[in-house]
């Protein structure tokens, strides 16, 4: 048996060398199949699939391409469509705010009178973010040391699976769980402290009764942003080698030496990763915000003072803009929160280039 | 200088697995003794044991006595204490990839508070120079990170690393399996010299290296230690036949 068919298997692939099949060719008419093992012969009749992998790359260069057109288009959309508000302010929308000419004060936002500046929002959008990244990454750090380095098996599991869970939950859930449990929260046991305790820098004026605000928006902004900063953390300090942890012990290390010289150090350029994908949540954040900042066009040094965000004022007024100058004023602060992303971003890489220069950025 | 050390009746267990069964052996002080024996014989362990590393992990555990230079180090100390008197270095160089040259050599010592900068120069200039790197590196000691060097130069750091906070015993856990003969051999050059400051404990799989560079050669196998006498002896005329037919290569 084996003697027989080795002539067949010999003749096929001088065959196939002689004469390759051309693409769209029918291999079943060349005169040699006949002679072909039943496996050769199925191969052989499959062609060599040109057409189809030509149409897959071409399917895949266009989904790549979509992404470019759809960030062109919303680009284009926000510039065409905010054109009105431009002309009408310009550079100033960012930076200036109409001056009372009677009581002298700022009027950054009053669509009745057409007087339109983006400056509150800006603020608020920077403040309440900043404020949730002060609270949430030291915490999930905490959370991200906790589950790799020193939590029993048992736990280990659930907490993380209960951490990722934060993150499935729906913004207006958070709204509404800010509105019903931490405002009242906040307003009863937490800000008095803050009042007495350390009103005298003027961050915490007892002037808002509410409970609503900058600070408020902070806090539910850090419990959002927790998980994909601590689950992220968590991953790269897994990736750490565990001959790092060794080394650092080796010399006689504690446990906290260790996290910090072997673990966290070495983990650090993923951590910064994690913080800027946090904030990059917490500044396009929307629904939770919009329902605790107090939603009030204002700047103040106060935390416990009402505010909104760019996103806020978007989500608050869009459907009922009253002239073409709001809606135009509307899209302008959409473009504004489109570029100060991109400033974080760009910001935040930088300091990732900062941390790495020194070192070549070699893992092993 | 370094200090003897004294191993009564150790027991080592991973899980359920016992790994080392009734170890009795006595170290010299300054000399470099090496443990040979097949993969898997428990020869790592053992050197785990004596700096308290076989304990970072959850499922290990330890019973018996290990006096290093007369204290009793599983009964009179925490391994925090211990691991600064005992030098590790591990199979594979594991040097601080973010940290500099520098840093990477001072790191035992800035772990433990020490931050002046002329002694700590010193400490370094002297480590790099005793595991014979300083003339390599010597020129971009701030401006290099320890893993831009190669395998070699790693684990010389790494040896610096551990020289620096001037141990009484250093561990070695195959320190040049990893790497290639040229460097291998600056390894055994180093630990030639070392050996009259240090007492040196080093694993090796290769039976060539433990006679070139160790007075002392331990044999084990399946957790045991079969045998324990001077390198000599050891290579030459062994008195027992597990330790004959593996260093005449029948088996391991």
């Amino acid at each position: 048996m084996v003697i027989a068919q080795v002539p067949e298997i010999r003749f096929n692939q001088s065959q196939l060398l002689t004469e390759p099949a051309l693409p769209g060719e029918q291999p079943s008419e060349q005169p040699a199949q006949q002679e072909a093992s039943a496996i050769r012969a199925y191969l052989l009749s499959r062609g060599n699939s040109a057409l189809a992998d030509r149409g897959f790359h071409w399917l895949m260069v266009l989904c790549a391409l979509s992404i470019f057109g759809i960030v062109v288009l919303i680009a284009t959309e926000l510039v065409v469509r905010s054109r009105i508000a431009w002309g009408a302010f310009g550079l100033d929308f960012f930076y200036k705010a109409f001056i009372d000419t009677y009581t002298g004060k700022p009027i950054y936002w009053d669509p009745v009178n057409g007087h339109f500046s983006a400056l509150p929002f800006l603020y608020g959008t920077l403040v309440s973010s900043f404020l949730a990244l002060l609270l949430a990454v030291p915490l999930a750090i905490g959370v991200a040391v906790f589950l790799t380095e020193m939590c029993p098996n048992w736990l280990r599991a659930p907490l993380a699976f209960l951490t990722e869970l934060l993150a499935a939950i729906p913004s207006v859930i958070y709204g509404l769980w800010a509105v019903f449990v931490l405002v009242p929260l906040l307003k009863e046991y937490v800000n008095p402290v803050l009042i007495k305790g350390l009103g005298w820098t003027g961050f915490f004026a007892d002037d808002n009764p509410t409970g609503l605000g900058f600070l408020t928006a902070g806090v539910i902004l850090a419990i959002m942003i927790l998980p994909i900063i601590s689950s992220l953390t968590r991953e790269v300090m897994i990736a750490v080698p565990h001959s790092q942890r060794e080394a650092v012990l080796a010399l006689g290390a504690t446990r906290w030496e260790m996290i910090r010289m072997g673990v966290l150090r070495n983990a650090r350029i993923g951590i910064v990763g994690a913080v800027i994908l946090g904030l990059g949540r917490a500044l396009g954040e929307t629904m939770a915000v919009a329902m605790v900042i107090g939603n009030s066009p204002q700047i103040q040094r106060s935390l416990l003072a009402n505010g909104s965000t760019m996103s806020a004022v978007i989500a608050n007024e869009f459907a009922e803009a009253s002239s073409d100058l709001h809606l135009s004023a509307l899209m302008e602060l959409g473009l504004a929160l489109f570029i100060v992303t991109i400033i974080v971003n760009a910001f935040a890489r930088m300091l990732v280039w900062m941390v790495t220069r020194g070192t070549p950025s070699s893992v092993h | 200088m370094g200090v003897g050390i004294e191993v009564t009746n150790l027991n080592a267990w991973y899980g359920t697995n016992h790994t080392l069964q009734d170890i009795d052996l006595n170290i010299p002080a300054n000399h470099a003794t090496a443990l040979i024996g097949p993969s898997g014989c428990g020869k790592s362990t053992f050197v785990r044991c004596l700096n308290r590393m076989h304990e970072t992990n959850p499922i290990a555990r330890v019973t018996g006595t290990v006096l290093i230079g007369g204290l009793d180090i599983y009964a009179d100390a925490k391994p925090v204490e211990i691991r600064r008197r005992v030098g590790m270095v591990f199979q594979r160089p594991n040097p601080f990839p973010t940290m500099s040259i520098y840093d990477n050599v001072a790191a035992g010592l800035k772990l433990n508070g020490y931050s002046n900068h002329h002694v700590l120069d010193e400490i370094v200039e002297k480590s790099l120079k005793n595991s014979a790197l300083w003339e390599e590196v010597k020129d971009d000691l701030k401006k290099k990170s320890g893993a831009s060097l190669s395998g070699g130069q790693q684990q010389r750091l790494c040896i610096a690393r551990a020289l620096a906070v001037d141990p009484e015993v250093l561990l070695m856990d195959e320190p040049a399996s990893a790497l290639d003969p040229v460097s291998t051999s600056k390894i055994e050059d180093l630990i030639f010299q070392l050996k009259s400051q240090y007492t040196i404990v080093i694993v090796t799989h290769n039976m060539q290296q433990a006679a070139r560079v160790a007075e002392k050669t331990g044999f084990f196998l399946n957790g045991r230690m079969v045998e324990f006498d001077s390198t000599h002896k050891i290579f030459t005329n062994p008195s027992d036949k597990r330790t004959e037919d593996y260093i005449t290569g029948r088996f391991g």
